[in-house]
């Protein structure tokens, strides 16, 4: 038999808990909306966009926003898309077996009292703001890679189209290679926490029968922890492809698709982050901008989805999960 | 499966160099950002560079008191925005688990990768369209939208650690559901929450590409969070990639306050944390 009291307390306790609960709710909407808004905001920027120029867009080469004859703008978004994937494979040619390295490092060879340090200073690695690379891309790397490592390279593998011509340091390269000092700290913390999750009864397994460390890593970790380090490959090519500011800042800005990488060029964030406060009334130039934007939210929505998708599964193939 | 002693051992010394090798190969360029920014940055930090607004390009003198009052608070605004939604979102997370959840959780991480400069453009159509202006409230919004995905992974991975015996401890008790999260849940979750709110905002001061095309820059202090605003980030970079040593060398001054901010700030939570490491976001 409840009281009267009891009961009232009872409905309060549910009024109570009804509000919280609404509460969380209305905030947990906040993230879809912020999702669909990105959608709409790009598709419906567009618009004017892809009826002008269709597919043609992504395969255009000329980007002349406001030809001399006052005729139509004609935009092709090639360039940019070919600086954006060329400048991404640079980065994950040394950004992979680094990360690699580094989350084998962390997880296997690493003395207990190094461990967590070296974790620390990789992490602060990440926390350095995306601008600050620039500028010591623009201010540092830049001259560093013209005055030493491009012209070696010119010099010794310079019979490749993709190594030959003059370099100033700005380009594909140098903007790859800070791309991947930027990704790394990412990647490796991704491929860490995979590699956390192999059992130890796998190593152990492994050590039992005489292995060594590497051959314990080969046998027994990589092939475990394979498809989760494929998924921090993806991940961090998401990254790799819409950041913005230190490319930016290095890669040079001119529109244009050649096989060398020391030559000026162009990524999608880039000529947005360039372009997009001057277009002044244009609005198919705008609209382009915008549907530059929807390629690159796009490949990046897609890259992480499959990044994640692929980590989620890890959970059930045993093991402790991954908190990626 | 193995092959001869020494080609096992001389392979699993290659192994252990080449690893190491990987770490420290990346400590480099973050010894080299340190210095050239201590080394560099240092020679025009004075009163003036703290008390007054923004020279023009290519000019002297001056310093940054409206980038450093433009990122306060634009960070400020986000902050208001990003914290309450993003706790609470990961409070439901964990609360409320389920079909949609789930989904929350996978659409949160999506947002983590959207590249920054996108956010950028969405804010510009959302608010800087519609209120026909660049503004400090637009910045501060874009920043908020970075924020949001962030607090709430973090404060749902904090509150997933507390033992569900905990939870359970205080619903036995008769304590209500609503009590048992903020009272039980929350206070023993309090310091990974903490530390993940304290890198968020970290994270969001060193954004530069989502306040491009939203809270623009300016020249000058702000009378007003309609005004469009200066900030660090953006400073940075316009008078990074000027084409004036004297403007490299403010720009340098202007990247020391703000690595001494960012890089303080995960200093301090990472220490108090026992360096214990974060889920990568």
């Amino acid at each position: 038999m409840q009281t009267e009291i009891e009961k009232t307390r009872a409905r309060q306790r549910a009024r109570h808990h009804d509000f919280l609960r609404a509460i969380l709710i209305i905030a947990a909407f906040a993230i879809p909306i912020i999702a669909a808004l990105t959608f709409y905001a790009l598709l419906n920027g567009s618009l004017d966009s892809i009826q002008a120029f269709g597919f043609g867009f992504l395969t255009g080469t000329a980007w002349v926003p406001n030809p001399p004859n006052g005729g139509p703008p004609i935009l092709g978004a090639l360039p940019a898309i070919y600086g954006s994937v060329v400048t991404t494979l640079i980065s994950l040619l040394f950004a992979v077996p680094i990360s690699l390295g580094i989350a084998l490092f962390q997880s296997e060879l690493a003395p207990r009292r190094l461990r967590l340090p070296s974790i620390f200073l990789v992490e602060l690695l990440a926390a350095i703001p995306s601008v600050v690379y620039g500028l010591w891309g623009i201010l540092f790397l830049v001259p560093f890679m013209s005055t030493y490592i491009d012209p070696g390279l010119i010099g010794s593998l310079g019979f490749i189209p993709i190594f030959a011509g003059e370099t100033n340091g700005l380009g594909m390269f140098t903007a790859g290679v800070i791309l991947a000092i930027m990704i790394i700290p990412y990647g490796a913390a991704v491929m860490r926490e995979v590699i956390a999750a192999v059992p130890r009864s796998q190593r152990e397994a492994c050590i039992a029968l005489g292995g060594t460390t590497v051959e314990t890593v080969r046998i027994a970790v990589i092939p475990y922890a394979s498809t989760g380090i494929i998924a921090a490959v993806v991940l961090a090519m998401g990254r790799a492809i819409g950041e913005t500011m230190a490319v930016t800042m290095v890669i040079g800005n001119v529109a244009r698709i050649s096989p060398s990488l020391f030559l000026p060029s162009e990524t999608i964030p880039s000529v947005i982050a360039n372009e997009f406060t001057e277009v002044a009334g244009n609005n198919i130039y705008l609209a382009a901008l915008f549907e530059l934007g929807l390629i690159l939210f796009a490949i990046a929505f897609l890259m992480n989805l499959i990044g994640r998708v692929l980590i989620s599964r890890l959970t059930f193939h045993g093991g402790t999960s991954v908190n990626v | 499966m193995f092959s001869s002693m020494s080609a096992r051992r001389f392979s699993n010394r290659l192994f252990i160099i080449l690893a190491t090798l990987a770490f420290l190969i990346a400590l480099v360029p973050l010894g080299s950002i340190l210095y050239q920014t201590i080394a560099v940055g240092s020679t025009v930090l004075n009163t003036d560079f703290f008390t007054q607004i923004t020279p023009p390009i290519g000019g002297s003198g001056g310093g940054i008191l409206n980038a450093i009052e433009g990122s306060l608070v634009m960070v400020g605004i986000a902050s208001l925005i990003g914290i309450p939604i993003g706790l609470f979102t990961g409070a439901y997370l964990s609360e409320y688990p389920g079909r949609l959840a789930n989904n929350v959780r996978l659409v949160a991480e999506v947002l983590t990768g959207v590249p920054s400069i996108v956010t950028g453009i969405v804010v510009y159509v959302v608010v800087v369209a519609t209120l026909h202006r660049f503004s400090a409230l637009a910045g501060g919004i874009a920043l908020s939208f970075m924020m949001i995905p962030i607090v709430t992974i973090s404060t749902h991975e904090s509150l997933r650690l507390v033992p569900s015996s905990i939870r359970e401890g205080g619903l036995s008790l008769g304590i209500s559901r609503s009590k048992t999260l903020v009272y039980i849940l929350v206070s023993t979750a309090k310091s990974g929450i903490i530390t993940g709110i304290a890198l968020s905002v970290a994270r969001i001061m060193g954004e530069t590409a989502p306040l491009l095309f939203t809270a623009l820059g300016s020249q000058w202090l702000m009378t007003s969070v309609f005004d469009p605003a200066a900030s660090m980030t953006v400073l940075i970079y316009e008078f990074g990639t000027a084409p004036y040593p004297s403007s490299h060398a403010f720009a340098w001054g202007a990247a020391l306050i703000l690595l001494l901010l960012v890089l303080g700030l995960n200093v301090v939570v990472r220490i108090a944390s026992r360096l214990k490491p974060t889920v990568p976001i």
